[in-house]
């Protein structure tokens, strides 16, 4: 039952699943990385989701479609920025406000969209890899999107810790102060990383109404934008390891209905949670082993205020 | 500070303001057509949804049979979607009640226990609460027998697939939902006994990406027609992207696979809201546990794709004709011998399952491959 061709479809699938939490983790990483926490990711994927979806039935390009749903990912993320960098809010309130925001708007406007059919982002079979045996079904059988997302990461990863802007923005999220007084424009840095953040989270919420379920209809993130907020932890705040913990997530949901499909009973319940207790786990270890590996940024949401201790 | 302090306060009220708009537009729609002034007594009608009517689902359905009553009696009706069961469900019921609505739809089996409760407070509103089973002095109840149609696609179903497999993407693991697939798979068995029904729970009523991703997973396994208990159209899209067949559910969804889509299994709740809103205008309300099937046309199947043979459509309407005539029982095709998956005689031959059996439901039939996760949620 469980033989390679089960795994191959099996880890397919998982990167099909994991692609828009990748997305989403990607963009709040960075966001934090700066030191502000965005807990708006929720509202802001079905903002993509429906964005996408419609400027796709309107233009027929999907491309297009996906450019506006990073744009409006970004006009909620500047809602958040202006709140919790120019007017030092409360940043969990902050987001969860855009949280509601998010699922009322799409809810409103989307209602005239659902049950519409849009153009969509298919898969492409790269020709001789594709048809290699188990490797080519597992990494060559994807949407574009898909593969970006995995270039995304490594840019990412690259853009943070190899580049004089990385270090700026991981010293904003670290110790303002101290970059503050080596002349970084915090403010800024701050909201550069998260109208970027935003314009990922907005993306992947448009893979998911054009790339994966392919229709768009209310609340269809269905949760999707908390995993993130719980794979950025996971993550420890790093790019590379994203790729490995949305593949993982993703996966695991696709692995209970891989292991039904195939007459093993197993509990989805129990699968459900796996994720979670995944996460508390790290956790612990971030707690123990301190930051060294696995630690938030430091001042990650606190707002900085030039010239008051924190 | 001063200053921003201030624009911090504008945004919050004008965020406020869009979120209340935004739910005031969706939440509450109240339509009002033409009465004639004669009217002795004009009948309000409200209808409490659990979810956002959406495109084909089980509220969208409810809400199609909102509005033909509507239509028909010219009377008034409001609905409230995206209702929470056990949150914001008895506040909305008991509004509907203050209002002097005269017939309340609580459309959700999660809103049972809050519509018994407003009920009590209002005995001279009427009440009908959708699949449920407690009632009251003024409190009915509705049900459609889903079942029957269900057995009819799984015949439809049974006679298309080729590798003898067939998927079905299930949601909770709750009698109706059992009752369902067993019904589909006996459909299955009498035409191809050497066919399985392999199912897969999601653990959602709604999460269209898991839907796919679920029914991908019966396609990789070899399935090559795939049913559905879900309120999205992915499963089906699935099937479609696949060159697979594909059997839907609440509403013919074809739309969503036009090669796929071989048939669906429908509600028509319009059937049962014209009779209630009947007995309410006669007076001759009383309360009733209404569990009506394919011969009142409560459930039914949609029409059937050009790849459905012509000795496959005979055989369903020869299957639907002996429900229509009365030829079997309504609980039919539950009647005996019926086995179970670990091959027990769960009724003899000729026995008819009862209606409070078939409302408990809690096991499969030998044919469905699959396990009943224990029902913790």
């Amino acid at each position: 039952m469980v033989d390679a061709g089960f795994i191959a479809s099996l880890l397919a699938s998982s990167i099909r699943a994991g692609t828009p939490l990748l997305y989403a983790t990607l963009g709040e990483t960075l966001t934090e990385r700066s030191g502000i926490l965005n807990l708006g990711i929720e509202g802001i994927m079905i903002t993509g989701a429906f964005t996408g979806f419609a400027v796709s039935i309107l233009t027929g390009n999907p491309w297009l479609g996906v450019l506006f749903a990073g744009f409006a990912g970004m006009a909620l993320a500047f809602i958040h920025a202006f709140f919790s960098i120019t007017l030092k809010a409360n940043q969990p309130i902050t987001g969860l406000m855009i949280v509601l925001l998010g699922l009322g708007i799409t809810g409103f406007f989307g209602r005239s969209y659902i049950g519409e059919v849009a153009v969509y982002i298919n898969p492409i079979h790269i020709p001789y890899l594709s048809s290699l045996p188990y490797v080519g079904e597992i990494l060559f059988t994807h949407d574009p999107l898909a593969y970006i997302a995995v270039i995304l990461a490594a840019v990412l990863w690259f853009l943070l810790f190899k580049t004089r802007y990385g270090l700026e923005i991981i010293a904003a999220g670290e110790n303002p102060e101290a970059a503050d007084s080596v002349g970084v424009d915090v403010d800024r840095i701050r909201y550069i990383s998260t109208l970027i953040g935003g314009f990922l989270v907005g993306i992947g919420g448009a893979y998911l109404s054009l790339a994966y379920a392919k229709l768009w209809t209310e609340g269809m993130t269905a949760g999707r934008g908390w995993i993130c907020l719980a794979l950025v932890i996971f993550s420890g705040w790093m790019p590379q390891r994203a790729v490995l913990g949305a593949y993982l997530f993703g996966g695991l949901d696709v692995l209970s209905f891989k292991l039904q499909a195939t007459g093993v009973g197993i509990s989805y319940h129990l699968m459900r949670m796996v994720p979670y207790v995944v996460t508390i786990v790290v956790l612990l270890f971030s707690v123990i082993r301190k930051r060294a590996a696995f630690g938030a940024p430091a001042s990650l949401g606190v707002p900085y205020i030039r010239g008051r201790k924190q | 500070m001063k200053a921003k302090f201030l624009v911090l306060i504008i945004l919050a009220v004008l965020a406020a303001g869009l979120l209340a708009g935004c739910a005031g537009e969706e939440g509450k729609q109240v339509t009002t057509p033409a009465t004639t002034p004669e009217e002795k007594k004009e009948i309000k009608a409200a209808f409490v949804y659990v979810s956002p009517i959406g495109d084909a689902g089980w509220t969208y359905m409810h809400d199609q049979g909102r509005q033909f009553i509507e239509k028909k009696y010219g009377i008034k009706t409001a609905y409230t979607e995206n209702v929470a069961e056990g949150g914001d469900d008895e506040r909305v019921i008991r509004e509907y009640a203050e209002q002097g609505y005269d017939v309340i739809f609580t459309t959700s089996f999660g809103f049972m226990d809050a519509t018994i409760t407003v009920a009590k407070d209002f005995p001279d509103t009427i009440f009908e609460h959708c699949s449920g089973y407690k009632t009251a002095e003024n409190v009915g109840t509705y049900f459609g027998r889903m079942y029957q149609a269900r057995y009819l696609t799984g015949i439809v179903a049974g006679a298309m697939t080729k590798t003898n497999k067939i998927g079905y993407v299930a949601a909770h693991p709750i009698p109706e939902v059992i009752r369902g697939i067993n019904a589909f798979a006996l459909g299955v068995k009498k035409v191809n006994p050497e066919a399985k029904v392999y199912v897969v729970w999601t653990g959602t009523w709604y999460d269209p990406a898991k839907e796919k991703e679920a029914a991908i997973s019966l396609l990789d396994e070899g399935c090559d027609v795939i049913a559905q208990h879900q309120d999205s159209p992915a499963a089906q899209q699935a099937a479609e992207e696949r060159g697979a067949y594909s059997i839907g559910y609440h509403s013919d969804m074809s739309k969503f696979a036009p090669n796929a889509h071989l048939t669906a299994a429908v509600w028509n709740w319009s059937v049962i809201y014209s009779y209630i809103i009947e007995q309410v205008m006669q007076g001759t309300w009383k309360s009733e546990e209404i569990w009506w099937g394919i011969d009142r046309g409560v459930v039914g199947i949609a029409p059937f794709n050009d790849a459905v043979p012509e000795d496959v459509r005979k055989m369903v309407e020869e299957e639907k004709e002996k429900y229509l005539s009365g030829e079997v029982a309504e609980q039919y095709p539950f009647v005996g011998p019926i086995y179970d998956q670990q091959g027990n005689l769960v009724k003899a031959e000729g026995e008819v399952m009862t209606d409070e059996e078939l409302l408990s439901m809690n096991f499969f039939v030998d044919n469905v491959v699959g396990e009943i996760p224990a029902a913790s949620e």
